[in-house]
């Protein structure tokens, strides 16, 4: 649905087959698990069976000694980086860090983290030999809980480590000198919270927590890796921003960022996971002993062990309202689990928290806590999905209180264009309420349940979006196609979805257009595949290279036509003179009339945009809920989105859905179980548990096409807040099935049973 | 002049209040006034090494991100924040 005056399209907004469909459908499209090169070596890494342990010595004779090894690093061959922080999606990452999160250097962090790294002949032979290197460890006893790590009596996993008082991820911050697990403390203020906790006639506050989740892409970390005789080196990989990574194999590595290459392999998945390097850099570094390229891959229990999850978090929430509804105050404090190196995504889960509502008064506390844990990492929407959990279920129960239907107490207190966040900063033109109200005109909102113990529940979020730099260039071929270099990987269509931005603008079809995505020596920078983003920054670029080409394309046909450049015009897809109207050609005609007229046209730009428009949902959700068992049947969920201009309708239904489902499996099955030493015990997909098609109804959307007035296209991103509402509004909807109030994610069925027995007085 | 919102973790330096006035026709010169007025601005905002603004911190000018540019105009009555920088996960 349209929600304001939009422009008419041909291109847009239709669903043409993607351009990589073939080559992905019929197995040819080449991952970065797939590449192969002559001469290859394997790599394996070592981990840490510890979660906190000392390394006294690292004894690797053995394996260099077995038939096909060819060589072992570990963290004393790794330089010493800079104390800088770099991005990492809403986490960071400190280049020190990072760089012993690669590779520990003279304590394990966390179980899994690598500690020596192989190259030999076969992968057999490498796995072989990691068991013939000898660490020698001090075992430690680990920390792993964020609350519990904020104690003055645990053990401190960094020794030197104070806490800093922070505005912002990057801050240097006020060091209060305290050694602490406690990285950094934030806070948000708008207006006087006492004041409005004083208007209030009702308040509520909770406690919640929820668990570490993964990002659940299916392809595993890989990387394959070449450092030349000329100190040239190039690496063959799936990522999320070859710019970025380059990056970050410069500092890592010590090496200048001219002579790294990154070429960007297709990738199955990535959700913020693919952003920070783990593999890149032994590879490379094994590839400098042996002379030969060295491919390196994960197994899954690798991935979870060794990479970076979504953090676990302890919070706090209290918002206060009047009788009537109106929300005056809101409190909260988010206590976030950073895992083995500062750089949660606490910061971003403030802002995004309470954003959907106008408040006047609000103050968000944030803790970023050091524990024996992976380094956590983006996924979708990072932070957010988190703390809006606690913000959706106590307005839900307010809503209650207050005697307001939860939809209709959403609406009465929606933020709307100019009200202000709790950082201050007022909302642009967005469609926070038309979603609001598009679910409360919706068949799901006026269907019966139709059952007992069937629930309904409701929730909101928001995500801010992101912008970050963009290159392309085109190249326009004389039958009338175009071919189109990209730099940014694609996860989630954007290749199609920029083509079909491109072929508007010329009047062509979007099959006319041949997207492909360029190595970091091919293309100018990009910035990460993240941030819902790349749609928006490469749609601007785009917009440039074509608008760019239109001008040459006239003065080409300014010459056929003998006249000059500013009597010719285009539109709809035609090139044609202003004097004389019988004078016109397609851009196709033109294109094959370049060569005469003056040669080739080919265009690069880059951009850096700004303007990317927020995005705004809300979900609603029935659910059923067996008593005996405490499983969560989910019965129909419509998610309503403020989508912007659709670029690619059936791309644009599949993120929503998507990153419904990644919620719904957050909020009612996913976590890494540890056991008190921080052992993971469920690092496989049999163990951690999902959601798959049998577990879902068909997920509706409502696409609320709001477009963004600051892009030529009116393109905001679509990508990640659809995982933000699911954990709320399931709770809300098990609340209203079976009249408990789940507070602790997952939602899982003992949980669900054991507090319904509480209810009912028959706890054991 | 525009009004710049100060990060709720800076407001000891401004006696507590939630926004200044501060003159200047960029980000550049509102920033380096406003750490006139009140020490301690510059150096968290910006890296004096790469003459930026510090990596992860966006600029808003009234509503609209404009990332890390020092050099961006600012008018007579804009609202000047610095905001965490968002980049986020996507599939």
């Amino acid at each position: 649905m349209t929600t304001v005056d939009k422009k008419k399209y041909k291109v847009i907004g239709t669903s043409p087959i993607r351009h990589d469909g073939a080559d992905k459908v019929t197995g040819r499209a080449v991952y970065g698990i797939d590449y192969h090169m002559p001469g290859m070596l394997w790599g394996k890494i070592l981990r840490s069976p510890h979660a906190h342990a000392k390394i006294k010595s690292i004894d690797a004779s053995k394996a260099l000694a077995l038939p096909g090894v060819h060589a072992v690093v570990t963290g004393k061959d790794m330089a010493v980086a800079a104390d800088i922080e770099v991005e990492a999606g809403e986490t960071s990452l400190n280049y020190m860090h990072l760089s012993d999160n690669v590779m520990a250097r003279d304590k394990a962090l966390y179980k899994g983290h690598a500690v020596a790294a192989v190259a030999a002949d076969t992968q057999h032979i490498a796995e072989e030999a990691l068991a013939l290197i000898d660490v020698d460890y001090e075992v430690l006893t680990p920390v792993l809980n964020g609350r519990e790590g904020m104690k003055a009596d645990v053990p401190l996993i960094h020794p030197d480590q104070t806490t800093k008082v922070m505005a912002f991820r990057f801050d240097p911050g006020t060091d209060t000198g305290e050694k602490s697990n406690v990285a950094g403390r934030s806070q948000l203020k708008l207006g006087d919270i006492d004041a409005g906790f004083k208007e209030a006639d009702f308040i509520v506050e909770r406690e919640f927590t929820t668990s570490w989740v993964h990002q659940g892409y299916i392809e595993a970390q890989n990387a394959t890796a070449h450092w030349n005789n000329d100190d040239n080196i190039t690496v063959w990989n799936s990522s999320q921003g070859t710019f970025n990574q380059r990056q970050l194999m410069a500092e890592i590595l010590k090496h200048p960022v001219s002579q790294i290459k990154m070429v960007p392999l297709e990738i199955g998945g990535g959700f913020g996971g693919k952003i920070p390097v783990y593999l890149e850099v032994p590879a490379a570094m094994l590839s400098k002993k042996t002379g030969h390229p060295v491919k390196m891959t994960m197994t899954r229990t690798e991935v979870f062990e060794g990479t970076g999850p979504a953090s676990a978090a302890q919070m706090k929430a209290k918002v206060g309202a009047t009788k009537d509804g109106r929300i005056t105050a809101a409190y909260a404090e988010l206590v976030f689990e950073a895992g083995a190196f500062p750089g949660s995504a606490v910061g971003a889960g403030a802002q995004g928290m309470f954003t959907a509502y106008n408040i006047e008064n609000i103050l968000i506390d944030g803790y970023d806590v050091v524990v024996n844990k992976p380094k956590s990492a983006a996924y979708r929407s990072p932070g957010t999905p988190q703390a809006c959990f606690p913000a959706e279920a106590v307005i839900d129960e307010l809503a209650e209180l207050v005697g307001m239907d939860p939809l209709d107490f959403r609406i009465k207190n929606a933020a709307k264009e100019g009200d202000r966040r709790a950082d201050g900063v007022q909302h642009p033109e967005m469609g926070n309420l038309e979603c609001m109200e598009a679910l409360k005109a919706s068949d799901h909102y006026k269907s019966d349940l139709g059952g007992p113990n069937r629930g309904r529940g409701v929730a909101s979020g928001y995500w801010g979006n992101a912008g970050m730099p963009a290159s392309c260039s085109i190249a326009i071929n004389a039958d009338g196609t175009v071919s189109l270099a990209e730099g940014s990987p694609d996860i989630g269509g954007s290749r199609t979805s920029i083509a079909m931005m491109c072929a508007e603008a010329f009047g062509i079809a979007a099959e006319d257009v041949h997207p492909s995505i360029k190595d970091t020596d091919s293309i100018g920078y990009n910035g990460l595949t993240a941030g819902s983003s790349t749609t928006l920054r490469n749609g601007w670029a785009v917009f440039e290279v074509t608008n760019q080409a239109i001008e040459l394309i006239k003065a080409r046909a300014a010459r056929l036509w003998e006249t000059e450049p500013e009597n010719v015009d285009f539109a709809d897809g035609v090139f044609f003179s202003k004097a004389e109207k019988e004078l016109k050609l397609t851009f196709k005609e033109m294109a094959g009339k370049l060569m005469e007229t003056g040669g080739p046209i080919s265009v690069a730009a880059s951009v850096a945009p700004r303007g990317a428009g927020p995005s705004f949902t809300t979900h609603m959700v029935d659910v059923e809920v067996d008593p005996e068992t405490g499983k969560v049947d989910i019965l129909r969920y419509t998610a309503a989105q403020d989508v912007g201009t659709m670029i690619h309708h059936d791309y644009v239904e599949g993120q929503v859905q998507g990153g419904t489902a990644q919620g719904i499996g957050w909020a009612l099955n996913e976590e890494y179980f540890y056991d008190d030493k921080g052992q993971m015990l469920n690092s496989s997909y049999l163990d951690y548990r999902v959601p798959t098609m049998l577990d879902l109804p068909m997920l509706d959307t409502i696409l609320v096409e709001h477009p963004n007035p600051d892009h030529p296209f009116g393109v905001r991103g679509v990508a990640e807040i659809s995982v933000v509402p699911p954990l709320g509004a399931l709770a809300n909807a098990i609340y209203a099935a079976v009249g408990v109030r789940m507070r602790d994610l997952p939602m899982a069925p003992h949980k669900i049973v054991k507090a319904l027995q509480e209810k009912n007085g028959k706890t054991k | 002049m525009a009004t710049v919102w100060i990060p709720t973790p800076y407001r000891d330096l401004v006696g507590g209040v939630e926004t200044v006035v501060v003159a200047g026709s960029t980000v550049r010169q509102i920033t380096r006034n406003l750490d006139t007025a009140y020490p301690g601005f510059w150096e968290r905002l910006v890296d004096d090494e790469t003459d930026r603004i510090r990596p992860g911190i966006a600029v808003v000018i009234n509503g609209v991100v404009i990332g890390t540019a020092l050099y961006e105009p600012v008018g007579e009555n804009d609202e000047v924040h610095y905001l965490p920088a968002i980049a986020g996960g996507q599939s």
